[in-house]
């Protein structure tokens, strides 16, 4: 049995949130903020009307990339960090099939953080959405690279983490990511719009996503984001989304809510910007070289004659 | 009596060693003859010992053979590493008897030539460069390889670089030509070129092309690349073939990656492999045991090297064994073959990724440095006969929440889903999972799920039959082996029966699961079992040990040079006297 002669990539009638979800319950804590995230990513799939059947949803290790397992699509629940590489083959087999990672702050920086820059770089067409909770919370309490200084963690002293959190949106836009944006959990408005956005994009496009662990992260919590949480780009703090130096300057200065407690807690887009997508160059060598799926045996097995 | 001549061109990496061997294997097969090249270089870009060894014969050459017959010295050091095997009946032509760096000793009964290749390059040609072109020169002038075969093999080379350089590289070649005539008008050599007959319909390939040629033949789209030595050409090849087959060639940013890239291909329905080395086998691992979980068919050639570590990068060794059978935690089953020869490395790749698509397993395919550049002429392949296995797809579902990816089957293998087809949607995943793929850790799922990832390979060893045994029940001694060591024991065999020896010998290419069976029926047929192989501890005797109810002698090399013919037949002469040795033996 091969596979149909047609795809459908979208459905025909559109279908409801709902219908992107598994019958399977979810296993996080009660009020964890990735509930919200698979809720909108679910509401997402229906926006942009993806076939259930042609959508996969590739993750890796943590308490957020189970978020597959509770979705209606094609799932890959693959290994600690390697999502992205995973995602790349799937996209880069099947090119006209949409790919979206869903994995946790620790799997994409620390030891998934030698896959992501080549992605970017190479601004494959696929979305990457991070749930950013700070910790290590599947493996009950570590710091990750995005934690806060100070954020306690069972690998680290009494004096918590020692580390400045990196910014990973500096980071994204530095790699080459052609779409970048922060948002956050509790915003289901906010996150259907950068989420639809991100899967619309031609090109990389980079979601991160301040999901709180009620568990274990007892700072970055719902009850601190919420008086801070502002849009820069409703604010006007941010609005030349296409100029890579300006995006590059305002994710420095923006990014700020883990260095003070006083500080505002930013999302909204911060770079966007169109550039050839990776697989747009691939099909430019084929035609160069005039591949064909229809291999002329006898030509190929000329070219070993001695 | 056949004709059987191995000529051994040796000297400094980068000095043409390799292309001389390439162009005098190129020339022969175009005259008609059966060829096997072997070659050895640093792991350096430039400078230190390489070799290139050319045998060549009117009759199918089994192995690389014991030694040379003619060896041509570029250098000094050359000449030393190889003045023990100077033996009475060789032939040596050397860069003398001026302009060159060294001056030989005298050895009883070598014929010996001296061709100032180097100074006839620099000062006539006022190129070094050429130095390999006029020993070439001299090479065919001694030994009849007919001109015009090595002429045209130069032509095909250099014209895209331009006429003249063709022309250039022609009178190198007649500058050595002409020295001999000149110097040696009475010579009578003692070995000669077969006589030239019509070209054979046969295609050359080294061993990583052979993988690669393999690969598209057996329906490859998607090849995960990253370069380690000497597993890289496989890549190289690729990107060229899948011009013509259709496929992507992604080179990543590790072999973890390379490996992760290659499960996403194939989990959307696309057959995909990759080709690494030891150092990459170790870092696949944990990948290994997704596919393996996730039940995603995966091809991962081995070239296997002198390990652990980085060891010895560009040296033969087969020791990669126990990390491509055992390799990665957990209950982990997979499918193990090993390339005897070029031939293999075309044939069992295309097996590799039919068997993949059978069981839904990955598939690895060993090989190693030796044979990753070793050449040969094979017959031209014929794709009417060559079959494949294509995906077990389920059909389209009418609700995705009933289909059952991980469906317990009698075989143990169940109907995929893959992205377009409707309703078959499932998450892999490399938890422990039911039948819908959900995760579960409960007793009754986890022995169901256990016991049909390894059912599977239940009836294996008679569904997959590539094994083959030489000799007749009732032997004196028995040899199993794998890999390269087969090529060279077929050699050994060959000479023991026909000195009358009653030595048998088993020939597996499929090495896990172990086909145990065959190895316990063919240990009861002969009198004592060994198994020679290129590694220290004995791995494929251990997992023999393991898995069946004999007990092997083991017969190791681990220096980073394949064993010889020599050394299996002294191996089985030794195994046949009374106070034989009933353990291990190592030699260096």
């Amino acid at each position: 049995m091969a596979l149909p002669a047609t795809i459908n990539i979208h459905v025909t009638e559109p279908l409801k949130a709902k219908d992107y979800r598994s019958d399977i319950t979810p296993t996080w804590c009660p009020g964890c903020g990735d509930f919200g995230v698979v809720g909108a990513l679910a509401k997402a799939y229906a926006d942009q009307k993806y076939d259930p059947s042609a959508v996969t949803t590739v993750s890796g290790i943590g308490c957020s990339s189970r978020l597959p397992l509770w979705m209606n699509s094609f799932g890959i629940h693959s290994c600690h960090g390697r999502a992205v590489p995973v995602a790349i083959g799937a996209h880069l087999a099947r090119p006209e099939m949409p790919v979206v990672v869903t994995i946790g702050d620790g799997d994409c920086f620390a030891i998934g953080g030698g896959h992501i820059m080549h992605a970017a770089r190479r601004n494959m067409n696929m979305t990457v959405i991070v749930m950013d909770n700070g910790t290590f919370a599947l493996t009950k309490n570590q710091t990750s690279p995005l934690s806060r200084t100070g954020l306690p963690g069972t690998l680290a002293s009494d004096l918590g983490n020692l580390d400045e959190p990196m910014n990973p949106i500096e980071m994204m836009i530095t790699y080459g990511a052609t779409y970048v944006a922060q948002t956050y959990s509790a915003n289901a408005k906010h996150m259907g719009k950068v989420i639809n956005e991100a899967l619309a994009h031609q090109g990389f496009s980079y979601v991160n996503i301040l999901s709180p662990c009620p568990t274990y992260n007892k700072v970055d919590t719902f009850a601190y984001f919420r008086p801070r949480i502002h849009d820069i780009n409703e604010t006007g703090e941010h609005t030349d989304l296409g100029n890579r130096s300006t995006a590059m300057l305002k994710s420095a200065e923006l990014y700020n809510h883990h260095h003070s407690d006083d500080a505002p807690v930013p999302v909204g887009v911060y770079y966007k910007v169109q550039k050839p997508v990776f697989f747009e160059k691939v099909k430019q060598v084929q035609k160069y070289y005039n591949v064909t799926d229809t291999p002329d045996w006898n030509a190929i097995f000329d070219r070993f004659k001695p | 009596m056949a004709i059987d001549l191995t000529i051994k061109v040796a000297g400094e990496g980068g000095e043409g060693v390799i292309s001389s061997g390439d162009f005098i294997m190129q020339a022969a097969t175009r005259a008609g003859m059966e060829v096997m090249t072997f070659k050895s270089f640093p792991a350096e870009i430039k400078g230190g010992y390489a070799l290139s060894q050319v045998r060549i014969s009117d009759e199918k050459i089994l192995s690389q053979g014991d030694g040379f017959n003619i060896l041509v010295a570029f250098n000094g050091e050359a000449y030393e590493v190889n003045k023990p095997l100077l033996i009475p009946g060789t032939i040596m032509v050397w860069d003398g008897p001026h302009g060159g760096d060294f001056e030989p000793e005298e050895h009883e009964g070598v014929q010996v030539f001296a061709v100032p290749m180097s100074d006839i390059a620099k000062n006539q040609l006022k190129n070094y460069i050429a130095k390999n072109m006029v020993a070439m020169g001299a090479v065919i002038e001694l030994f009849g390889l007919p001109e015009e075969s090595l002429k045209s093999s130069i032509h095909d080379k250099f014209i895209k670089k331009g006429q003249d350089i063709v022309d250039f590289n022609y009178k190198a070649i007649e500058l050595g030509r002409e020295w001999i005539r000149t110097n040696y008008p009475n010579r009578k050599v003692a070995h000669s070129f077969p006589a030239s007959t019509r070209q054979k319909d046969v295609i050359i390939l080294e061993g990583n092309q052979a993988i690669s040629l393999g690969a598209v033949m057996g329906g490859a789209k998607f090849y995960g690349a990253y370069p380690i030595t000497p597993a890289t050409s496989v890549g190289n090849h690729l990107v060229d073939l899948m011009h013509h087959t259709g496929g992507v060639v992604y080179q990543t940013e590790d072999e973890i990656s390379a490996l992760a890239t290659v499960i996403g291909a194939s989990f959307t329905g696309k057959k995909a492999l990759t080709a690494t080395a030891g150092p990459g086998i170790s870092l696949m691992q944990e990948l290994i045991g997704l596919a393996i979980m996730s039940e995603v068919p995966i091809v991962v050639a081995d070239v296997q090297r002198g390990g652990p570590s980085t060891g010895m990068p560009t040296k033969h060794d087969q020791s990669d064994l126990f990390a491509c059978t055992l390799g990665s935690h957990g209950d982990a089953p997979r499918i193990v073959l090993a390339a005897a020869d070029v031939k293999d490395c075309v044939y069992l790749t295309i097996d590799a990724l039919n068997l993949a698509e059978q069981y839904q397993s990955p598939v690895m395919l060993l090989s190693d440095a030796s044979l990753s550049i070793q050449t040969e002429a094979i017959p031209r392949p014929d794709m009417s006969k060559i079959k494949l296995v294509e995906r077990n797809f389920a059909a389209p579902q009418p609700d995705p929440s009933v289909f059952n990816r991980y469906q317990i089957t009698d075989s143990g293998v169940s109907p995929m889903g893959a992205p377009g087809i409707p309703g078959t949607n499932y998450a892999a995943t490399g938890l422990e999972h039911a039948e819908d793929s959900g995760p579960r850790t409960n007793t009754e799922t986890r022995n169901a799920m256990t016991e049909k990832r390894w059912r599977k390979f239940d009836g294996i060893e008679d569904a997959y039959t590539p094994i083959e045994r030489e000799g007749e029940d009732g032997d004196d001694l028995g040899i199993i082996c794998w890999g390269m060591t087969q090529s060279v024991t077929r050699e050994a065999i060959s000479r023991l029966r026909a000195q009358g020896h009653k030595v048998s010998a088993l020939y597996p290419k499929m090495l896990w699961p172990m086909p145990q069976k065959q190895i316990e029926a063919f240990a009861r047929s002969v009198k004592k079992v060994v198994v020679p192989e290129a590694n220290y501890q004995g791995q494929f005797a251990d997992l023999i040990k393991m898995r069946t109810n004999v007990v092997p002698i083991k017969f190791n090399a681990y220096r980073g040079e394949p064993l010889i013919p020599k050394e299996i037949e002294n191996m089985a002469l030794a195994l046949l006297k009374e106070d034989a040795p009933k353990a291990r033996i190592a030699i260096h």
